[in-house]
């Protein structure tokens, strides 16, 4: 299906890199204009590279890098980082929240928006994104809504919400989803990730091929 | 000490955000937690009567709760809670325990210095 324009609202830097970026390099790649808003900068995280080479203090400003490039390999053409802090998404004003979604949705008038599934995202910082973004799209018309497409992977998830009805092949773009992940460096050891001898084409078509989403139903 | 009720926990959250406050906030392994385990590495810090005050909080989670008061500048932040003192009115004092009943985190504020 062709997309025009996508809203993703992830609350941290990395959030695309495994479940996403294929499908938005496959997107783009057939004309769609897409808007990444990320919530945080992560900076609470605790992964710092091995060994280590950031701080407390330098974290947010190298995971900010590590996102405008990930946004580059994927293609994306417009990146707003929200200010929110880290960890705090499920704790915040949830007025402050969806007003700040609300205008993004106002401004941008997505066909398409992907976020994570409230309650089977594992995070609370994804939790309350997903059910903030759920609850700022719920309160448009039912006529006026944009898809929305959920990522979910809590251990459960299953059993609750049922099989992703949503799959994409993205053998096509795994270059670009490669670049994302290793752009984040001070989160995932890519060389572990992807293998020290480098993981056959095969191999990385199995493991990072198909992304997989939820469409979210509102009860009408 | 009873366990959380967060609907009460809330209650004095909210009754007690926009004034200068007290908190005492602590977390620990115990000290003993390599000498049982030495695969485990301990840590600890705490602080105690610094002066804050929040304009926004709330308590989160299905217990072991969550807490985090919004600061003009940062926030406070509390994970692991599960018990409360429910003959409190004016302070809020909150804790986390741990199945052999162990304090592992805690979390309080008042009016007054503790
Ligand atoms: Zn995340």
């Amino acid at each position: 299906m062709m997309e025009q324009r996508i809203l993703v609202v992830l609350p941290h830097p990395d959030d695309e890199a495994f479940g996403l970026s294929g499908t938005l390099a496959m997107h783009i790649h057939n004309g769609a204009q897409v808007t990444y808003a990320c919530l945080t900068l992560g900076e609470m995280g605790r992964n710092m590279g091995i060994p280590p080479f950031a701080t407390r203090v330098t974290l947010p400003a190298i995971r900010k890098m590590e996102l405008e490039s990930s946004c580059q390999a994927i293609g994306i053409q417009d990146l707003r980082l929200l200010g929110f802090h880290d960890k705090m998404i499920e704790f915040e004003d949830q007025n402050v929240l969806d007003t700040r979604i609300g205008e993004l949705l106002k401004e941008l008038n997505p066909s398409l928006v992907v976020t994570f599934y409230p309650g089977y995202s594992v995070h609370p910082d994804h939790d309350a994104c997903g059910a903030a973004v759920i609850r700022t799209v719920g309160k448009l018309p039912a006529s006026e809504r944009p898809v929305v497409h959920c990522l979910a992977f809590s251990r459960d998830h299953e059993q609750a919400i049922g099989k992703p009805d949503v799959h994409y092949d993205v053998r096509a773009f795994l270059k670009q989803k490669v670049a994302s992940i290793e752009s984040h460096r001070s989160q995932f050891q890519a060389a572990e990730l992807l293998g020290k001898n480098e993981l056959s084409q095969q191999e990385l078509e199995a493991r990072f091929g198909t992304e997989r989403f939820w469409t979210y139903r509102y009860p009408s | 000490m009873q366990l959380i009720q967060p609907i009460k926990v809330q209650q004095l959250i909210d009754k007690l955000k926009d004034q200068e406050l007290y908190v005492h906030i602590e977390q620990t392994t115990g000290a003993y937690a390599a000498h049982m385990d030495s695969s485990k590495h301990p840590a600890s810090s705490f602080l105690t009567n610094a002066r804050i005050r929040y304009s926004h909080g709330a308590i989160s989670g299905n217990g072991p709760y969550r807490v985090g008061l919004k600061m003009t500048h940062g926030w406070v932040y509390s994970e692991g809670l599960t018990h409360y003192e429910d003959m409190e009115t004016e302070r809020l004092i909150l804790a986390g325990h741990d199945s052999q009943g162990k304090l592992i985190v805690a979390l309080q504020l008042s009016p007054k210095p503790f």
